[in-house]
């Protein structure tokens, strides 16, 4: 099983399976085990989910998160795929969850997940992270750290530098 | 000028050890070269046709006698013994060796300097009116704001991955427009609404490169507190909507147009009303104390040199030039701004050797209170000179080669380094710069043309303006050979309008002569008040194509 980065740094072992969006035509398969199922079909499937605290959901970079919209705090679990660590879309969607939805629970990234984006990623509201395969996991909690502080408010915190000036 | 705190100060000493460390991981191979690329470009970092080249953050232009000194070692130690001034205010070394950059990082950081998100896909150095905080016609001194600009962006989390770069410029003229913010991602003109109160009108979408555009206002009136939540509202709906599939179209003024800025700005402004009330509102307190910084320096109250100047200039044809052509009115009675010109015919526009650069240092610390602007215009200003001391300052400068007195002029040529230095030229534009500014060798004849911008890129990428330049020359490639387009009629001031083409390109060795033809048809046509730009625009571009082609 792969493991999960945890925002203090710690490394735990991931029981969260990431379910695939199921080709045209075919039905979501979930598996015996927890499982992130797209964001989209969670939704449309409601009623059989609500109370589950097997199942969370993923969203794509390109996906709003404004569907989940007065919903979010019933999911365990929020994943954000990077599809490219270059693609920034995931920041915004998770300061949207966090600061707006106010998603309280688990918000992790997945995907092309690499060291140097991790800590913006903790700025943003993430609070697990799961590694690209290939990178050395070690280091993870040295990234996550490089800048004791930082000059905007993000949802680490709520006072920007100049506010903390001014104190 | 800013002065770092404990904060910045640390701030900048982690970025330097986290880049040290992402190049050890780099060149260790933990790092693929695609995922090591964004890093380096936000640290300033190109990999260029002759080496790599290291782009250093100038904060909106400004810059201390100690830090042209730190450049000139830099240059010295790292480099070849030259730099360069760029179109964005910012300084390029041309030649450091990958391996040297953390080093240089981290002298440059000793006197608080960094190479911060001058490149990738990020936001970029913040630009503003080299005359700013000297003149008396602005709304107020936009430096303060370019700084609180510049702190909110600086590693800002959510983003550092935009679909492109994204530049932003002020300005607090009324009069004119020196930090051409209409070609920016977006242009903050600083204002007064009725009531008196200060604010900003906010265009965005504007730039040049492969697809042109003025930017349109998406908001009239943004009240100055409002600053960073109303940016932050911008960028976020860019993340999330700019177009990725394709980089030519990823710009913000793609999503401004698909969107009609009206469009825009309802989704500018859903998304501000969520955010407008949260802690990222400025507060007067945190704006006085950044203005604290740009206060006056100790001015002496001298009154002005009207006499004295007058028995100068009249004893001094030379001096009396230098001092109509690049010396401007500074707000305080017995000051003086003087524009230092890096337009020496036969150096390139914008190069300096480490050698002058503490020259500059010098001249700052013994006549403008140790400090200097780097103008978009490739040129260096001091700001508060003395007038009983500018002869004293132009004979200093005369034997430096920055007392060439065509500030504004025709040679006063703005420049990308084309194809001698830059992996993506079509064409060179030094040589074409150079060979145009050897034909219109004559002061007089120049000073009786008036203020012609003319400005030069080696590819369309645009670095040298020239869609706004009056005269914009584009380096096009042939079948591999070298070609020269222009364009007339662009401007990016006030009135920023982009150039249009005159027609087929030329071959270098005619670029000469076909400028000489276009300022004949402008002399033959003008009324006696007009400029260049004027007559274009009164004319139009049929009587220049006639002649050109004829
Ligand atoms: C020598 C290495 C350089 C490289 C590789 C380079 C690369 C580029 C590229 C790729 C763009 C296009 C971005 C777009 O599509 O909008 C660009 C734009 C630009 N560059 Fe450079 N550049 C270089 C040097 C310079 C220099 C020396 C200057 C200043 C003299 C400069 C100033 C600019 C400006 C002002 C733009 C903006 C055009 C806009 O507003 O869209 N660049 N550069
Ligand atoms: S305009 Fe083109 S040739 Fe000139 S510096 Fe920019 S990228 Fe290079």
């Amino acid at each position: 099983m792969p493991n999960v980065i945890h925002q203090d740094g710690s490394i735990r072992q991931d029981d969260w399976t990431l379910v695939a969006r199921p080709a045209e035509g075919e039905s979501l398969d979930i598996p015996q085990q927890p499982a992130l199922i797209p964001a989209d079909l969670w939704l449309a499937g409601h009623e059989h989910y609500v109370g589950r605290d097997d199942i969370g959901v993923w969203f794509d970079s390109h996906d709003e998160p404004e569907i989940l919209e007065g919903k979010v705090n019933e999911l365990p679990v929020i994943a954000v795929n990077f599809p490219k660590f270059s693609d920034g879309r995931g920041y915004s969607i998770a300061r949207l969850l966090r600061e707006r939805f106010g998603y309280g629970n688990e918000l992790r990234a997945v995907g092309d997940v690499l060291l140097d984006q991790l800590q913006f990623m903790k700025r943003c509201g993430f609070d697990t992270y799961v590694l690209r395969p290939d990178k050395d996991i070690n280091k993870a909690a040295r990234c996550l750290n490089f800048f004791s502080q930082g000059y905007q408010a993000a949802t680490d915190t709520q006072t920007p530098l100049f506010r903390r000036r001014a104190s | 000028m800013y002065v770092y705190d404990d904060h910045d100060r640390q701030i900048a000493a982690e970025r330097v050890a986290q880049f040290r460390d992402q190049t050890e991981r780099a060149m260790a191979g933990e790092l693929a070269e695609e995922e090591f690329l964004p890093l380096r470009l936000q640290n300033g970092l190109y990999v260029q046709r002759l080496a790599p080249m290291l782009r250093i953050a100038v904060p909106y232009g400004m810059m201390r006698a100690d830090q042209l000194r730190r450049l000139a070692r830099v240059t010295r130690d790292y480099d070849k013994g030259y730099a360069h001034f760029t179109t964005r205010q910012n300084v390029q070394l041309n030649w450091p060796a990958l391996e040297d950059v953390p080093d240089i990082l981290a002298e440059l950081a000793e006197v608080e300097m960094h190479a911060n998100q001058t490149s990738g896909n990020c936001i970029r150095n913040t630009t503003t009116d080299q005359f700013s905080g000297v003149q008396s016609d602005e709304i107020a001194d936009p430096r303060p704001y370019c700084e609180i600009i510049r702190q909110w962006s600086t590693f800002h989390p959510e983003f550092a991955f935009l679909p492109r770069k994204f530049k932003v410029a002020v300005n607090a003229s009324e009069k004119t427009d020196r930090a051409a913010i209409q070609v920016h991602d977006i242009g903050l003109q600083m204002v007064r609404n009725e009531s008196g109160e200060l604010g900003f009108r906010v265009h965005v979408g504007g730039g040049l490169g492969r697809t042109p555009m003025v930017g349109p206002v998406v908001r009239d009136f943004l009240p100055e507190l409002d600053l960073l939540t109303y940016l932050e509202a911008v960028l976020r709906v860019y993340n999330r909507y700019g177009r990725r599939d394709n980089k030519f179209k990823a710009r913000i003024k793609i999503l401004v147009k698909a969107l009609t800025p009206e469009g825009f700005a309802e989704k500018v402004e859903t998304e501000w009303a969520h955010i407008k009330d949260s802690p990222t509102r400025l507060t007067p307190e945190a704006i006085e104390r950044i203005q604290a910084y740009f206060t006056e320096p100790d001015y002496a109250s001298t009154g002005n040199a009207t006499d004295l100047l007058a028995e100068q200039r009249f004893e001094n044809r030379a001096f009396d030039q230098w001092l109509t052509h690049n010396v401007d009115t500074h707000k305080k009675p017995g000051y003086a701004i003087v524009s230092l010109t890096m337009k020496k015919t036969g150096t390139a526009p914008g190069d300096v050797t480490d050698r002058q650069l503490d020259q500059i240092a010098d001249l700052a610390d013994e006549f403008s209170f140790g400090e200097v602007r780097v103008t978009h215009q490739q040129n260096v200003v001091l700001a508060d000179v003395r007038q009983d001391r500018l002869l004293e300052l132009w004979q200093a400068i005369t034997p430096m080669g920055f007392g060439t007195a065509n500030l504004n002029t025709l040679t006063d040529v703005i420049c990308c380094p084309g194809g001698d230095y830059c992996a993506l030229a079509n064409a060179k534009s030094i040589p074409v710069a150079e060979a145009i500014q050897r034909r219109f060798d004559d002061l007089d004849y120049l000073y009786d043309l008036g203020n012609i911008d003319l400005n030069i890129s080696g590819c369309m990428n645009a670095c040298g303006h020239h869609h706004v330049g009056n005269i914009g020359v584009l380096g096009v490639d042939k079948k591999g050979e070298e070609f020269y387009q222009i364009s007339l009629g662009g401007s990016s001031h006030h009135d920023a309008t982009i150039g249009k083409i005159l027609g087929p390109s030329f071959a270098r060795e005619d670029m000469p002569d076909v400028l000489a033809k276009i300022i004949d048809v402008f002399v033959d046509k003008r009324t006696e008040e007009e400029t260049f730009l004027d007559t274009y625009r009164r004319v139009g571009i049929d009587p220049f194509k006639e002649r050109v082609y004829a």
